[in-house]
């Protein structure tokens, strides 16, 4: 029970900004967009970059996975 | 949360500080608790101690390559190209190779107790070239990143000029990412352990 408070904890700090509420538009002086990452306010630039960081973290606990997988075989046999 | 929209240049994409920013927050961290526990395996030769030295500079880097993607990627729509040669940005490709050179370092040796000493000298040094590549260096000359010559403060995030609610938002996301990764590094930690009581029961 305290193991999964602890990581509620954790996952509500890493992903508490997505309730960031948006811009207001009205005040908003902008270039105008020229492709799809420079629309929205470039509001897509942000969501690549939060997808790297997930992805990368997921692909080093799947390296992790990996690991414990050898050491189960290692186990069994 | 609303973001101030200063001139159009940045807009949405100052949200990147609760993303990008922790990245090097969380690897300055990793690495200095390695740092502790090379000093500390160097004192006591336990080898737990350089079990968690490691294991913490593993994570330090996988952080700080996610830190270098996600700064291209952001440096692409923000500054024109992916790398641009800015001081910041090529003193945190060296501190990167610096810990690289570390795991190729350890990997190279066969003898498992000079492994360990060789390692956790290393790491010492390393650590000592990571805060002139990352806070001195790129202080001294103009930068893209906020500081640099010219106008004053830290070369990371310009706490002066940020609104208050970015920087605390930073912070939580701080927070979480790095206690995120202190929790893989010790899931990897405790795997170590096991293997190894393995291999010596074996």
């Amino acid at each position: 029970m305290h193991k999964l408070k602890t990581a509620g904890l954790i996952t509500v700090c890493c992903l508490v900004n997505i309730f960031v509420m948006a811009q207001d538009k009205n005040n908003i002086t902008t270039e105008e967009p020229t492709d799809f990452m420079h629309s929205n306010g470039k509001i897509y630039v942000v969501v690549a970059v939060a997808a790297i960081i997930i992805t990368g973290l997921f692909l080093y606990v799947l390296n992790l996975d990996r690991k414990i997988k050898r050491l189960e075989k290692e186990n069994k046999g | 949360m609303k973001v101030p929209v200063l001139d159009g240049r940045l807009q949405q994409s100052v949200r990147n500080t609760f993303f990008h920013v922790p990245m090097w927050f969380g690897m300055m961290i990793f690495f200095t608790v390695s740092v502790v526990y090379a000093v500390k395996y160097l004192s006591s030769q336990n080898p737990a101690h350089d079990n968690y030295a490691v294991e913490f500079a593993r994570t330090g880097t996988v952080f700080g390559i996610l830190g270098t993607i996600t700064g291209a990627v952001w440096a692409n729509y923000q500054w024109g190209s992916p790398w641009n040669g800015d001081p910041k940005q090529n003193g945190a490709a060296i501190a990167i190779l610096i810990y690289l050179a570390y795991f190729v370092l350890r990997g190279s040796m066969n003898d498992m107790d000079k492994r360990h000493k060789v390692s956790a000298v290393y790491n010492i040094f390393a650590f000592a070239m990571l805060f002139p590549t990352l806070w001195i260096l790129p202080r001294m000359t103009e930068s893209l990143h906020p500081g640099g010559q010219g106008s004053e403060g830290n070369p990371g995030l310009n706490p002066n000029d940020s609104a208050p609610a970015v920087t605390s938002f930073m912070w939580i996301g701080v927070a979480g990412w790095t206690l995120l990764g202190v929790w893989i590094t010790t899931l990897r930690v405790r795997l170590n352990f096991i293997t190894e009581k393995k291999l010596n029961n074996a």
